[in-house]
């Protein structure tokens, strides 16, 4: 118990102090993790968007790929990017391992099935329920896909912070490719396995302590975005 | 409120889109017919209403009209054309239940007025804007309101604005007064009535006994997926051929019976 509360004081002091290590990591940690998030929807949008609307050969089986994708273990993906990116895989003449961006590459691979999954049954559902009225009133496929798009924006917005969240607590990945090299690729959660293993909880907490706090931001603002489209109807 | 709205090139007597010819209409789903053999010949310019009881298929009917489903077997022709995106581009139907986009009441009527095909009607000379037609059916204070959140009488106004803000040749509309309040219904069936007089074609679902003899110049009465009587509305309403339909018009027409 006395070990517990010292940590915390001293977490709350290293946090209150700005210390400089502790935002370096936090810094990174929330660069790598938006990075990927924004790359996910931008591959994993007109994924999603596609499969909503479209109507061509292999979509139930792209659906079921994607969804199963949802669930990658995040250890594993890390491990096929650390193959690929290592100095004798096929992508090791770029020198991507141990940098932000291998960390950034294994992250979007993990977010992109569920910003697609996501996205897809959203636009889906409202695809539906618009279709014959779009249908009656000859709306252009394309104009179609905006409307969607424009219309579920409140519940899409929401996709991207889930990815978000998922992205910046994931450890397992980063880990493998990212290599928590200190001032270089030490993101908050692989810094607290390695600080906690070393002993110095201090920081362990304190990086927890943020961890935590970032987390109940993502859902504070998912659960606001929610209601207020619904407030509005327009969810 | 009942601003006329002027259709520049269309004369009251379209050879193009009459006679509306449905030649033995098969429409099956999951094993069940649900259109039967069904035969209809629509030669009059007027006011059709369409009647009959729940689930005789009179929403089914629309829809196949409009080119929204397919038949299984048969053929539907609109002055001997089949309905094509080119077709339908000239008809608006109203559904039973309003379809309306998560925007704003006047959003909803933008939406459809700056479609790549309709910014024709916008440089017009006639052309109407959203709030023209909203004022139209007694919407204009309720622009700004999430279409979603009107009540159910209101959806259906913003429903038919939206429906005459493509200027159809054609109006199809399935119980659009059904949730309205007696002044509402009043002012539709005078739009209904000012389409007719513009040489729209009109074909009207609906329940409402009192409602189908104001409307009505023809009605054409349903049963389990057929056509059951096409006559004028004066001599369907005084003497119906078919006891089913005299069932029908003195509300002693049992479920059962129109399920058997
Ligand atoms: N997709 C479907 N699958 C199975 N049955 C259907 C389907 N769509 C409609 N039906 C059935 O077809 C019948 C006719 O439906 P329709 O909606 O045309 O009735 P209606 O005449 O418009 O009735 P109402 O007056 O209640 O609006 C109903 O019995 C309905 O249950
Ligand atoms: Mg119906």
């Amino acid at each position: 118990m006395q070990d517990i509360l010292q940590s915390l004081l001293l977490a709350a002091n290293l946090v209150l102090s700005g210390d400089s290590d502790l935002f370096e990591i936090i810094g990174l940690s929330l660069r790598v993790s938006l990075s990927a998030v924004i790359y996910s929807i931008f591959l994993g949008l007109p994924l999603g968007s596609l499969i909503a609307v479209g109507n061509f050969r292999g979509r139930q089986a792209l659906m079921i790929v994607l969804n199963a994708l949802m669930g990658l273990p995040p250890v594993v993906v890390g491990l096929v990017v650390y193959l690929f990116l290592s100095r004798s895989g096929p992508l090791g003449w770029m020198e991507l391992l141990y940098t932000p961006t291998a960390m950034i590459i294994a992250q979007v691979i993990l977010i992109t099935p569920i910003v697609a999954a996501l996205s897809q049954e959203i636009l889906s559902q409202l695809f539906e329920e618009y279709d014959e009225q779009f249908r009656s009133l000859n709306v252009p496929r394309w104009v179609a896909v905006r409307a969607l798009l424009w219309d579920a924006r409140f519940n899409l917005v929401t996709v991207g912070l889930a990815g978000f969240g998922r992205a910046v607590a994931e450890v397992g990945a980063v880990m493998i490719v990212g290599g928590n090299i200190d001032h270089l690729t030490r993101v908050m959660t692989t810094a607290i396995a390695l600080e906690t293993s070393k002993g110095n909880l201090a920081l362990a907490l304190a990086l927890g302590l943020i961890l935590i706090t970032i987390s109940l931001l993502v859902n504070a603002g998912l659960f606001l975005v929610k209601t207020r489209s619904q407030k509005q109807k327009f969810g | 409120m009942g601003q006329a709205l002027h259709h520049p090139n269309i004369g009251p007597y379209d050879e193009n889109l009459l006679p509306l010819v449905i030649e033995s209409a098969w429409y099956d789903v999951g094993g069940q017919n649900l259109i039967n053999g069904l035969d209809l010949r629509i030669e009059s310019p007027d006011i059709t209403v369409i009647m009959g009881s729940n689930g005789a298929g009179k929403s089914i009917l629309l829809r196949l009209i409009h080119g929204l489903l397919e038949l299984t077997s048969g053929a539907i022709k609109w002055g001997g054309k089949a309905t094509d995106n080119r077709l339908r581009q000239q008809q608006s139907l109203v559904f039973q239940k309003p379809v309306l986009l998560r925007r704003t009441a006047s959003q909803n009527l933008d939406f459809v007025l700056k479609l790549p095909q309709n910014r024709r009607l916008k440089r017009g000379p006639n052309s109407s804007t959203s709030a023209q037609l909203l004022k139209m059916v007694g919407l204009h204070d309720k622009a700004n309101q999430p279409a979603r959140s009107l009540s159910g009488g209101e959806q259906q106004r913003l429903a038919l604005a939206r429906a005459l803000a493509t200027r159809p040749k054609v109006l199809l509309l399935d119980e659009a007064t059904a949730s309205l309040d007696p002044a509402s219904i009043s002012i539709i069936e005078n739009i209904v009535l000012e389409q007719k007089a513009l040489g729209v074609k009109v074909i009207f679902v609906t329940h409402d006994l009192a409602q189908a003899k104001r409307l009505a110049d023809e009605v054409v009465f349903m049963s389990r997926g057929r056509v059951l009587e096409h006559s004028k509305a004066t001599e369907f309403f005084l003497h119906p051929k078919t006891e089913v339909a005299n069932a029908y018009l003195s509300g002693t027409l049992s479920v059962e019976e129109t399920h058997q």
